[in-house]
């Protein structure tokens, strides 16, 4: 559907992005992460025709973006950050202006924006000028506003950044919902929304990408641990450590001071390839210490976007 | 072709939305009305010259005011990311946005009908000239935006972009009444810059297509300019 060759771009001598390449898919909601000034937007903004790339192409279907972008711009719908729209327009004039531009035909024009009011929750503020709305109701305005002619692909740029969570929960719905037809492309540098929402997720950072893949299967790369965690009570922290650092898999025991009531939290880093729930769970039995917590966690994204992204 | 005439109908309308266009179009009328009027009587002439006369100066002010929004404004939203991703070109969005100005010219103009109809009663009016002024005054007009246009597309700050434009036209305006200050050489390429000489020639009612050609050059050397400097800004 897109496909993103060797891109790259120079702000004077700047280079915000280096050497991109992806291929994204029909019907993939894609995540694009990144800290700030990872070239995330810039990236965004040459998908979309704002401008070209110093190098390389950017082909949608059979069009290139600098032969026919036109033609690519029309398959395109996009939401910059933050949804700057005109401020002085009122909600229905300007979904009726974008639909002229998108080239609606007549007796569609309305039909369509019926339908995006009810998708985007828009109904109460069709007569209010966009100024006067607040950032989550600007954002699904924005939201209407990109996908007022079904394009084909979507292109968000941090949707959410600045709603509240609950708006946050709203817009996320909504992308999935369109997420099941349509190409959806979508930046944040939120870790937690990009799991709920893509299926594919890349990570950029100085420009270039780090890390291309599934949800899961950048959960499983490499050099993943399995960390468990443990509540205990009654338990000893030294005799705690000496013991489960003896069961077989585990490398590195880390014990926090008990708090308070007693309770001992542990962290037991442990070889990827076992499940070491069980051993873990006899020994403890075989004591008198008191379980309280005991929980495996697999390697959040939120671990693996900090070691691929962290400054050396 | 279409997409232009969205932008057209978009900008124009939103002239009327905001205060602006009643704020410009009033004062415009208080400065020309009380010029024009107020030593109308004295002259005891059935004609429209004086009006004319003046229209170059109040132009230079009042047409940075009506352009200055139509760039800088969308940079400061950052709307202007839109606009251009949406399918429309550069020059559909330049082109739409200097139509929208020379309309609220227009609008600005209409008004001022109601003088030679009003001289029309009181004495015989020659209507060549008036007619010509018009036509001058839209020509100068358009000049003024795509001018104004230029200077918005400069600075994302509405004011600087007011006062650069402005600066342009009364400089233009202006610079054919200051030849003294200029070497013998130049005299000629200098008269033939002021825009003033150029439109008072239209508006005697000689119609000469180098004075149209010099309003059109000037449409296109402001537009390339105000596109050399939005490519400059991506």
């Amino acid at each position: 559907m897109i496909r993103v060759e060797n891109v790259t771009k120079y702000y004077d001598d700047l280079c915000a992005v280096d050497q991109i390449s992806l291929d994204i898919q029909r019907g993939e909601i894609l995540g694009l992460l990144g800290p700030n000034g990872a070239g995330k937007t810039t990236t965004l903004r040459m998908l979309t025709g704002y401008f070209l790339p110093t190098s390389g192409d950017v082909r949608v279907k059979d069009f290139s973006i600098r032969e026919n972008i036109l033609e690519i711009k029309k398959l395109i719908g996009y939401l910059p950050e933050s949804a700057p729209l005109y401020h002085s327009m009122l909600v229905y004039d300007y979904l009726n202006y974008v639909a002229h531009i998108r080239g609606l035909a007549h007796d569609r024009r309305i039909p369509r924006i019926r339908q995006l009011v009810d998708l985007c929750g828009l109904g109460n503020i069709m007569h209010k000028t966009i100024g006067e709305l607040s950032k989550g109701l600007k954002q699904r305005v924005g939201l209407a506003h990109a996908m007022i002619a079904d394009p084909e692909i979507l292109v968000l740029d941090e949707p959410t950044s600045g709603l509240d969570p609950n708006q946050i929960v709203e817009i996320r719905e909504i992308i999935r919902r369109i997420g099941k037809e349509k190409t959806v492309i979508l930046s944040t540098h939120i870790l937690s929304e990009a799991e709920a929402t893509c299926n594919r997720i890349v990570i950029i950072n100085h420009g270039k990408i780090v890390a291309d893949g599934s949800t899961e299967a950048l959960k499983q790369s490499a050099h993943q641990q399995a960390v468990i965690r443990l509540g205990l009570l009654n338990a000893d922290p030294d005799e705690a450590k000496s013991k489960l650092a003896a069961i077989t898999g585990v490398k590195r025991v880390e014990a926090d001071k008990a708090d308070n009531d007693g309770l001992l939290t542990l962290k037991l880093a442990c070889e990827t390839a076992l499940d070491l729930r069980k051993p873990v769970y006899q020994t403890i039995k075989a004591t008198d210490w008191v379980l309280m917590e005991f929980q495996q966690e697999s390697r959040s994204l939120e671990m693996i976007f900090r070691e691929l992204t962290k400054e050396n | 072709m279409r997409q232009v005439t969205h932008i057209l109908n978009k900008e124009f309308k939103d002239y009327f939305v905001s205060p602006i266009a009643y704020i410009v179009i009033s004062i415009f009328l208080l400065v020309t009305g009380w010029f024009f009027f107020s030593t109308f009587f004295l002259y005891n002439q059935a004609s429209l010259r004086n009006f004319f006369d003046l229209l170059p100066l109040t132009f230079s002010f009042v047409i940075p005011a009506i352009t200055m929004r139509l760039f800088s404004e969308e940079l400061n939203i950052g709307s202007y990311e839109i606009l251009l991703t949406m399918p429309v070109t550069f020059l559909d969005v330049i082109i739409g946005k200097l139509l929208a100005a020379i309309a609220m010219v227009g609008a600005l103009l209409l008004p001022t009908l109601s003088y030679a109809i009003t001289i029309a009663f009181l004495g015989k009016l020659d209507w060549g000239p008036v007619i010509g002024g018009y036509l001058g005054a839209l020509l100068l007009g358009a000049a003024y935006c795509a001018i104004g246009l230029f200077a918005s597309s400069l600075t994302r700050n509405q004011i600087i972009a007011f006062i650069i434009g402005m600066a342009i036209c009364f400089t233009l305006t202006l610079i054919d009444k200051m030849l003294f200050f200029f070497p013998q050489i130049l005299l000629g390429v200098i008269g033939y810059l002021g825009a003033d000489n150029h439109f008072q020639n239209i508006s005697k009612g000689i119609v000469d297509s180098r004075d149209i050609l010099y309003f059109l050059s000037v449409v296109f050397i402001a537009l390339y300019g105000a596109k050399l400097a939005m490519q400059e800004k991506e």
